[in-house]
């Protein structure tokens, strides 16, 4: 990127997403939602750069981003998902999940649904740390160790697998359509599948030796088996979910310090062999976002194995 | 103890009647929590409703205020870029990098002041925008002085650039003359527009020539009559020398020339050229340095500084740093109403002008009501060397004292704590103490947030902070039943004891419930199991199961053995250590070997011999089910020591 424009918010933004461009579309997205965290009150904001619904064919988005809605979100958003076009689901640090549906008419946000307490302790609130969604399913994880399983449509609970760790679960992403994985902060992979009964995974991964938290994952765009996580001392780690528990490559992303990578997903081009400063890895078509600051940067990644 | 200078300001507590009653306080980092007391004023105390609450009052709002945050972060990043300019450098050649810092400063300044006036302008709530505009007003004056105490101090401009830099500041916080400029000459007929010599006097008074000569043309055309009169005035400001510091003209050089230019401004006077025009006449009168044309402009000069200034352009201009001090002095005794107390603002620019440092700093700190401005200033002083260690009663310096109170200021903001950091991380002698005690009170609500806290120790090595941390989070989770959180949080912190408080309860649970909970983690425990004994303990017993199941008896049973010879187990559990050996002891063929079973024996014989004495507390069923237990106990490891012995004695055929 050749300009790298800031804009200064007076919030501490904690999720970013793009919103999906339908299929058929050639247009880079230009509206993105961010989430705020660690605010005396927190939002949820839409943005849009260059025109909107205009864009330019070069991909060059000069100017400000332009603030369109926000809303007032309870607790801290610890993530944010576009569900479809219009609605955005959001965990919140209070336990609950919530769907706001954006009106573009009136370039306004509104509540659409709100799961209130999805997760929570006996006796206390507990943060809902991440969620995937397919829509219509949302599939969300939280600090009490439960993984819920929600109908965007429905108001109650669709299926909750108990109990599904001991430990904190940090991340979860789709593998299948039925199917989950999930990471947690004993730096385990469980999959999920809610075809099966029972509250037991179908397949635990981990790395033997060291219990590093994970703290993100990804799926591979193309290949279904194929995962990525970020755990917390700086190390992304490929795995086969096929293939049992060794990862097939490990990579140090952050030689100098332990920092959590947020993993997005990017259809792009493969690699050149230029190293730029480690903040951003591209890797086979995957776009690495450290730290939340988003640079350019490609680099050359062995398999192993 | 220093005296107060000022009056202090009286906040009225709502719901609380002071009269009556007395108020407790307690003081907080930045705020202070005020309630009421039971004791009354006067007389004995009444037994009548008091009020219930507890109040936070809290001196400084700014920091809540989110287009000052932009302030705050953008300061932040220019305060670690400061400290970070190396050491090794002569002092002399860091002077522009100096100056281009306090440049950033002042331009950060002025954007948040930009960005409150719009807002300012264009909200409906009257409240908000008074408050905004005072806010603006404020920032206003803080750039101010920031700019005169960087053309004085850190420009150190000598004789000759000094006034240049002096006129630079006035002309940049005097912005409306640019506007009557523009309204005047935008106008049909410039030159009969009302306003049209106030703009020509201005231009001269801020020593703006050449605008001042372009704009007088247009008069002159109005006026062919006087047209003799206009050239000379053309001509006069067109000679005025101006001092080109990086010229080969010296100072003294310069002086002469100056002196000849104003001799000839003076014989214009005196020849009465300007008579017929009372305008011109006054514009030559300035130029020559007239006190009392100067004063009679008072409305146009706004200021006593803006005199000030025009003041020595015209009279002294080759002033020396070191006079400032009477000319200010006498200029603001001219200028103002001296019956009336100096402006807090005044008092400050006079110390400025005085080289007085710590009388600057003292006098902002009270007049702000936060520590944002002292701290960067006397930071980027210190840095220019311009501070003498003036030790103040509790050991640190001038600088440190300033940048703590900031820092802890922002540590009790939702957000912005994060910043303060830094802060506390540039203070060498308590910035370690005060950010150790300040980390640990950080409200931790989420998982992510305790991790950036813990990131923030483990940076700076703040073990024991670190572990107080983990605790706070362990507890937590154990509180809500998060075994397995727990323990990973523990095994963090490397806390052995709450591990083997973790592990005694895992262990209490498979009593009372027969299986393990959270076998997820237990199995995957890896190297942590070495952090406690009873951790360890627990992964052996939990592979001793695993053994069970998978049928490979015989490494279970020298497993369980080692578990109890090798005392990793607590005697509390040999109990159920041996009712596990119960069913290996019962199998058909011979697991235990004859030493393996007389180490069982011993073990426990050990175990009972310790109760001997029946305790008559317990109920009778319990010592029945005990004793009943060894019974059993006993004759299995009888029956198969005599399998052991007889198998081992066989000789295969």
């Amino acid at each position: 990127m050749d300009c790298i424009n800031a804009k200064f918010v007076s919030q501490k933004i904690s999720k970013t997403r793009w919103r999906p461009v339908s299929s058929a579309s050639l247009h880079q997205p230009d509206i993105f939602a961010t989430g705020s965290w660690d605010n005396e009150d927190n939002k949820v904001s839409i943005w849009s750069i260059g025109e909107h619904g205009v864009s330019n064919m070069d991909d060059e988005f000069e100017g400000d981003p332009q603030l369109l809605c926000e809303y007032k979100h309870n607790g801290d958003v610890l993530d944010l998902q576009f569900l479809d076009q219009e609605r955005i689901v959001t965990a919140s640090s209070t336990g609950a999940v919530t769907v706001f549906r954006h009106h573009q008419n009136s370039q306004t946000l509104s509540v659409a649904q709100l799961w209130d307490r999805a997760h929570h302790y006996p006796s206390d609130d507990a943060p809902c740390t991440g969620l995937v969604c397919n829509s219509p399913e949302i599939v969300t994880v939280g600090e009490d160790g439960r993984v819920i399983l929600f109908r965007a449509d429905h108001k109650g609970v669709l299926r909750t697998i108990e109990n599904a760790d001991s430990s904190t679960i940090h991340a979860v992403t789709f593998l299948r359509t039925t199917e989950v994985l999930t990471v947690n902060s004993i730096g385990q992979l469980k999959l999920w599948d809610f075809r099966q009964q029972g509250n037991e995974p179908s397949q635990i991964l981990s790395l033997t030796g060291d219990r590093v938290p994970l703290h993100c994952v990804d799926r591979h765009p193309n290949q279904q088996h194929i995962v990525a996580t970020g755990g917390q001392d700086g190390m992304l780690c490929i795995w086969d979910v096929r293939q049992g528990n060794v990862p097939l490559s490990l990579m140090e992303a952050h030689s100098a310090e332990s920092k959590a990578l947020f993993l997005q997903q990017f259809v792009g081009s493969p690699l050149s062999s230029i190293k730029h400063r480690p903040s951003v890895h591209m890797f086979r078509g995957w776009l690495f976002v450290a730290l939340g600051k988003l640079y350019e940067f490609f680099s050359t990644i062995l398999f192993t194995g | 103890m220093e005296e107060v200078d000022v009056e202090p300001i009286t906040t009225l507590i709502p719901g609380i009647d002071f009269t009556q009653k007395h108020l407790g306080f307690v003081w907080g980092p930045g705020d202070i929590l005020v309630y009421e007391t039971k004791h009354k004023a006067s007389g004995t105390a009444s037994g009548g409703q008091g009020c219930p609450f507890v109040h936070v009052v809290r001196k400084d709002e700014d920091i809540y205020s989110p287009i000052l945050r932009k302030l705050f972060n953008e300061s932040h990043h220019i305060f670690v870029g400061l400290q970070k300019i190396k050491e090794e450098v002569p002092n002399k050649n860091k002077k522009p990098q100096f100056v281009s810092i306090s440049k950033n400063y002042r331009s950060v300044i002025r954007a948040c002041m930009e960005e409150l006036q719009q807002v300012a302008v264009s909200t409906r709530d009257a409240a908000l925008a008074t408050q905004y505009g005072n806010q603006v007003s404020i920032l206003l004056a803080v750039e101010l002085i920031w700019n005169l105490c960087e053309v004085l101090f850190i420009e150190a401009a000598p004789a000759g650039a000094l006034q240049l830099h002096l006129l630079d500041w006035v002309r940049l916080h005097k912005a409306d003359v640019d506007e009557k400029a523009r309204e005047v000459l935008q106008s049909e007929s410039p030159a009969e527009h009302s306003a049209f010599w106030d703009v020509a006097i201005s231009y001269v008074l801020q020593g703006r020539t050449d605008e001042a000569r372009q704009v007088l043309v247009k008069q002159a055309t109005l006026q062919p009559a006087a047209r003799a009169m206009f050239k000379l005035l053309d001509s006069l400001l067109m000679k005025m020398p101006i001092y080109n510091p990086g010229g080969t003209q010296t100072l003294t050089e310069f002086d002469v020339k100056w002196r000849h230019w104003h001799e000839e401004c003076d014989r214009c006077l005196q020849d009465n050229s300007f008579a017929s025009n009372r305008h011109l006449e006054a514009i030559c009168k300035i130029l020559v340095g007239d006190e009392d044309t100067l004063l009679e402009y008072k409305g146009l000069l706004g200021t006593w500084y803006h005199f000030l200034v025009t003041r020595l352009l015209y009279s002294h201009p080759t002033v020396k740093p070191t006079e400032l001090y009477y000319y200010a002095q006498s200029s603001m005794d001219m200028f103002l109403d001296t019956r009336s107390a100096p402006e807090p603002l005044d008092s400050i620019l006079l110390a400025a002008f005085e080289f007085d440092l710590h009388q600057v700093i003292k006098d902002c700190s009270i007049a702000l009501n936060n520590w944002w401005f002292v701290a960067h200033l006397t930071d980027l002083l210190d840095h220019c060397k311009l501070l003498q260690s003036h030790n103040l009663h509790f050991g640190s310096n001038l600088r440190e004292f300033l940048l703590l109170e900031y820092a802890s200021g922002l540590f009790t903001h939702h957000s912005l704590w994060q910043l303060a950091v830094d802060y506390f991380d540039h203070c060498p002698e308590f910035g370690r103490v005060y950010l150790e005690l300040q980390v640990e009170r950080v409200p931790l609500d989420t998982e992510r947030k305790a991790l950036k806290v813990l990131r923030i120790c483990e940076q700076r090595q703040m073990a024991e902070q670190v572990r107080s941390i983990c605790k706070i989070m362990a507890k937590r989770a154990l509180r809500n039943d998060r075994l397995g959180s727990a323990l990973s949080w523990s095994i963090r912190a490397k806390d052995a004891a709450f591990a083997t408080l973790i592990s005694e309860r895992f262990l209490q649970d498979y009593c009372a419930r027969g299986t393990f909970s959270d076998l997820d983690l237990i199995d995957n425990l890896g190297s942590a199991m070495l952090l406690s004994d009873r951790l360890t303990f627990l992964g052996q017993y939990r592979e001793f199961h695993k053994l069970y199941g998978e049928k490979r008896f015989n490494e279970a049973a020298t497993l369980l053995l080692s578990l109890m010879t090798a005392k990793i187990a607590p005697r509390s559990f040999w109990m159920t250590l041996l009712t596990d050996a119960l069913p290996l002891l019962e199998q058909k063929q011979v697991i235990f070997s004859a030493d393996q079973t007389y180490e069982l024996m011993h073990c426990l014989e050990e175990l009972t011999a310790g109760q001997a004495v029946p305790n008559n507390d317990r109920p009778m069923q319990e010592e029945d089910v005990e004793s009943t237990r060894i019974e059993l106990l006993r004759l299995a490891l009888a029956r198969n020591l005599a399998q052991a012995i007889v198998k081992e004695g066989t000789v295969e055929a």
